[in-house]
C-alpha cells in the first residue's frame, strides 16, 4: 500500500493533536531527534541521527523520584510520566536497537517501569534506508536496511509517496488513519529493490560468540584497545547500551533521585567502596565492551547486542572502529591455557 | 502492575548501635511501619536491601536479620564512604528508604538432612549470622545436621554480635569457634588466622556444606584447606560483593560475565564461580 507525501503530512500533522511526535530534525550541527509540531519541520532525507532514539524511552538523565525530609521524617513520590508518543522516521537498525533493550528492562524478575510504560505507549514509524553512510553494518546482524522488524507502521520513500507496511496491531490503529491505495506495479519492483539492498560493509559474525567464550585470557586484549581514552562516547551513542549510575540531587530538606547514562568504558563504573576495582584498566573495560555486545547477551538474551547503525564508529575521538575489533578477535590465535 | 522496583519503602531506624570497638561498623535495627510493608518483604538468609540515607544516595547491604526474627531488619554497615557514613550519624527515630529483598539465598532447602560449616571473616558475619540464626530456629532445627560455626576478627573487639556469640556458646545445638589474629588479653579462645583453625578444627566434609565469606585474601586461602578437607566445589558457597546500583540485573554495573551479582547472585558455589571469568 501507499500514500501520497502529501497527503501523509496532513494526516501527520493531525496526529499532533493527539501526541507528542517526535521526528528527525536539522539542528545545525546534524540530525537529532526532536518534538515537532508539523510535518513540515520534519528532515526527511537524513542517513541517521547523532544519538540514538532509545532516549524518549531510556532519558540521557531522567527523575526517578523525589522526596521531602521534615525532622526524621520522610515523604517519598514517583516521577514517572508517560505521554502517547509517536517516534517518525526510525531506522531499521535503531528499530531493532529497542527490540534488545526490551530486554533488558524487562528480565526474568524484574520489569522497569519508567522504560516500560514510555515504550507501552509509543508507536514507531520506522522508514526505510534509501541511502546507506559508510559506517552502516545492519546486515552483518540480519537487519535489512529496509526491513520493518521493530517497527509499528514502516514506510519507503518512493519519491512522491510512502510505500506503508502496516507490521503490529499499534500500526494498525495508525494506518486507519491513513488514506491508503495500491501501489503500481512499477512502484511494487521499486520497492522489491530497495528491500533487496544490503550494506556494503559487513562483518562476518557466524563464529564470534563461540570464539569469545575461549578468549577472556587472550593477549588479543593486551593492545587493542590501547588508544582508547575512556570517553564513554561510544556506549552513549549506542542504541542498545544501556548502563546508568543513580545518584541523588539535593536542596536544602528536598531532593530527587536521578538515573544518568553511565557506562563500562569509565573507570569508576565498578569501583567498589573499598577502593577494590574489578576492572579497573582499559584491557578489562575493552573486553567487556566487546564480551557485553557478542558473547554475554548472546548467552542471556539469544542475539547479539549490535545492531549496526555505526554511530560508534563515528563518533569514536581516537577511531576506534567496532568491526575491526570484531574481525580481530576472529582471526585471534586462541591461547592454550 | 508489578510496584515500582525503584521506590524504596520507608522504615524507621530504632537502633543505632556502635558494634565494633574501631567505631566503624555500625548495627542498625529498622522497624517496618506497617503489616503491608513487612509482608511484601519476604526474604531468605543471604538477600540483601538497598538502604537509602535520603539527601545522600543508596547503597546495598547484607540483611543480618534472618526471616524468623519479625518486625524488624538489621544491617551492620562499614563506614567507607557518602552512604554508609551518612547512615552511621542517624539519629534513632529517622526514616530510611529500603529497597528489597534483592538477589538468591544460601540454598537451604539443599542444606536440609546435611552438616552446615559457617566461616566467617571480620564484618563479612553479617548474612552468615542471618543463615545461622535461621537454621537455630527451633522451626528449623531439626531440618539440619550438625551445625559449626567459625568466625574470626582481626583482635576480639572487631567482632560483630558479641552478646550472641556468647549465647552460642552455650547453646548445644550449634559448634561455635572464634578466633583471633594475635593474642590478646583477656581471650582465652583460638588464636589464629581462619585458614590454619580451619585447618586445626578439620571439620569433615562428609554429607556437609561450607559457606565461606569474608576478605578476598581469607577466601583464597580457606579454599585449599576446604578443598584437602574433600569439600566439592558444588558444596561451597560464598556470596559476592560488587559496586551496584539498581539491584534488578538493569543498570549493567554488576556483571562478573553473563551473571549479575545483584539478580543472579550474591550467592554462588565454588562450582559456578569456576565458570565464570575471573574479574570480581
Ligand atoms: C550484595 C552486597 C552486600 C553488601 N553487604 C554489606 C554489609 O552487610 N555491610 C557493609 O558494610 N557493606 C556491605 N556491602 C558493601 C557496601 O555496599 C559498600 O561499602 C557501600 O556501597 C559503600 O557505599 P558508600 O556510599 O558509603 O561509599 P561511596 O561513597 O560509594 O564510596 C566508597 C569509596 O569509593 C570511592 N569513590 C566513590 N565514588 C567516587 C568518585 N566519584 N570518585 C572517586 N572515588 C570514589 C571513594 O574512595 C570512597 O571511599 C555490600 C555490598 C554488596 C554488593
Ligand atoms: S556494559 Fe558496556 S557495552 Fe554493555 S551495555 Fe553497558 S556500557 Fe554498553
Ligand atoms: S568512543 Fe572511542 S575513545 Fe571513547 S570510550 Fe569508546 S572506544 Fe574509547
Ligand atoms: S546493580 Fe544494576 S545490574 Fe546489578
Amino acid at each position: 500500500m501507499k500514500i501520497s507525501k502529501e497527503k501523509f503530512g496532513q494526516a501527520f500533522d493531525a496526529l499532533v493533536a493527539d501526541y507528542k511526535v517526535i521526528a528527525p530534525v536539522s539542528d545545525g550541527s546534524g540530525i537529532a531527534f526532536t518534538e515537532v509540531k508539523s510535518f513540515s519541520d520534519v528532515k526527511q532525507d537524513y542517513l541517521n541521527s547523532k544519538l540514538p532514539p532509545k532516549a524518549f524511552f531510556f532519558p540521557q538523565h531522567e527523575k526517578l523520584m523525589s522526596y521531602k525530609k521534615e525532622g526524621k521524617d520522610v515523604t517519598v513520590k514517583s516521577e514517572l510520566k508517560v505521554e502517547n508518543t509517536i517516534l517518525f522516521g526510525i531506522r531499521p537498525c535503531d528499530a531493532k536497537g529497542m527490540l534488545l533493550l526490551d530486554k533488558v528492562f524487562k528480565n526474568d524478575q524484574y520489569t522497569d517501569p519508567y522504560y516500560y510504560e514510555r515504550r507501552e505507549k509509543a508507536v514507531i514509524i520506522g522508514l526505510g534506508c534509501t541511502k546507506i553512510a559508510p559506517t552502516c553494518f545492519c546486515s552483518s546482524f540480519e537487519i535489512s536496511p529496509a526491513g520493518s522488524e521493530g517497527s509499528d507502521l514502516f514506510l519507503i520513500d518512493l519519491g512522491d509517496s510512502y510505500e506503508v507496511e502496516v507490521v503490529t496491531e499499534k500500526g494498525k490503529a495508525l494506518a486507519d488513519r491513513l488514506a491508503l491505495a495500491e501501489l503500481t506495479a512499477d512502484e511494487q519492483a521499486l520497492v522489491d529493490k530497495i528491500k533487496s539492498a544490503e550494506t556494503p560493509s559487513k562483518i562476518d559474525v557466524s563464529n564470534t560468540t563461540s570464539k569469545l567464550d575461549k578468549m577472556f585470557n587472550s593477549p588479543y586484549w593486551d593492545t587493542l584497545q590501547e588508544k582508547c581514552l575512556g570517553c564513554n562516547v561510544c556506549s552513549f551513542s549506542c542504541p542498545t547500551c544501556h548502563c546508568f549510575d543513580i545518584s541523588e540531587e539535593v536542596c536544602k530538606n528536598e531532593g530527587t533521585r536521578v538515573r544518568t547514562w553511565d557506562a563500562c568504558m569509565a573507570p569508576l563504573f565498578t569501583l567498589h567502596g573499598s577502593g577494590h576495582n574489578p576492572r579497573d584498566n582499559k584491557k578489562a573495560r575493552w573486553r567487556q565492551r566487546l564480551m557485553h555486545k557478542f558473547n554475554y547477551f548472546v548467552h542471556n538474551n539469544g542475539s547479539m547486542s549490535c545492531v549496526g547503525c555505526g554511530r560508534c564508529i563515528k563518533s569514536c575521538p581516537v577511531n576506534m572502529d567496532i568491526r575491526q575489533v570484531v574481525d580481530g578477535a576472529n582471526k585471534a590465535e586462541l591461547v592454550v591455557e | 502492575m508489578q510496584q515500582n522496583p525503584y521506590l524504596p519503602i520507608t522504615m524507621k531506624l530504632v537502633k543505632n548501635l556502635v558494634e565494633t570497638e574501631d567505631r566503624l561498623i555500625n548495627t542498625f535495627t529498622l522497624e517496618f511501619m506497617n503489616k503491608q510493608d513487612e509482608e511484601n518483604f519476604k526474604y531468605m538468609p543471604g538477600q540483601f536491601a538497598e538502604l537509602s540515607a535520603y539527601g545522600h544516595g543508596e547503597a546495598p547491604f547484607g540483611i543480618a536479620t534472618s526471616p524468623t526474627e519479625p518486625g524488624i531488619l538489621k544491617f551492620s554497615v562499614a563506614k567507607v564512604g557518602c552512604v554508609s557514613n551518612a547512615l552511621h550519624l542517624m539519629e534513632e527515630g529517622t526514616m530510611v528508604g529500603v529497597r528489597g529483598p534483592m538477589g538468591n539465598y544460601y540454598p537451604i532447602e539443599q542444606f536440609k538432612g546435611k552438616n552446615v560449616v559457617i566461616i566467617g571473616g571480620g564484618f563479612a558475619f553479617t548474612t552468615l549470622r542471618s543463615l545461622a540464626k535461621y537454621m537455630l530456629d527451633d522451626k528449623h532445627r531439626g531440618d539440619y545436621g550438625d551445625i559449626t560455626v567459625i568466625y574470626g576478627a582481626r583482635n576480639p573487639g572487631l567482632l560483630l554480635y558479641k552478646e550472641e556469640l556468647a549465647e552460642w556458646e552455650n547453646n548445644p545445638n550449634i559448634n561455635l569457634v572464634t578466633t583471633i589474629d594475635r593474642p590478646a588479653e583477656g581471650w582465652t579462645k583460638h588464636v589464629g588466622f581462619i585458614p590454619s583453625i580451619t585447618e586445626q578444627i578439620a571439620p569433615s566434609s562428609v554429607d556437609t556444606y561450607a559457606v565461606v565469606c569474608g576478605p578476598p585474601a581469607m577466601i583464597k586461602f580457606t579454599l585449599p584447606v576446604l578443598e584437602k578437607l574433600n569439600f566439592p566445589p558444588e558444596r561451597i558457597y560464598t556470596s559476592l560483593e560488587m559496586r551496584m546500583k539498581c539491584g534488578l540485573g538493569i543498570c549493567g554495573r554488576c556483571n562478573i560475565g553473563t551473571e549479575y551479582v545483584c539478580k543472579d547472585g550474591p550467592v554462588f558455589s565454588m562450582a559456578q564461580l569456576k565458570e565464570l571469568p575471573n574479574e570480581y
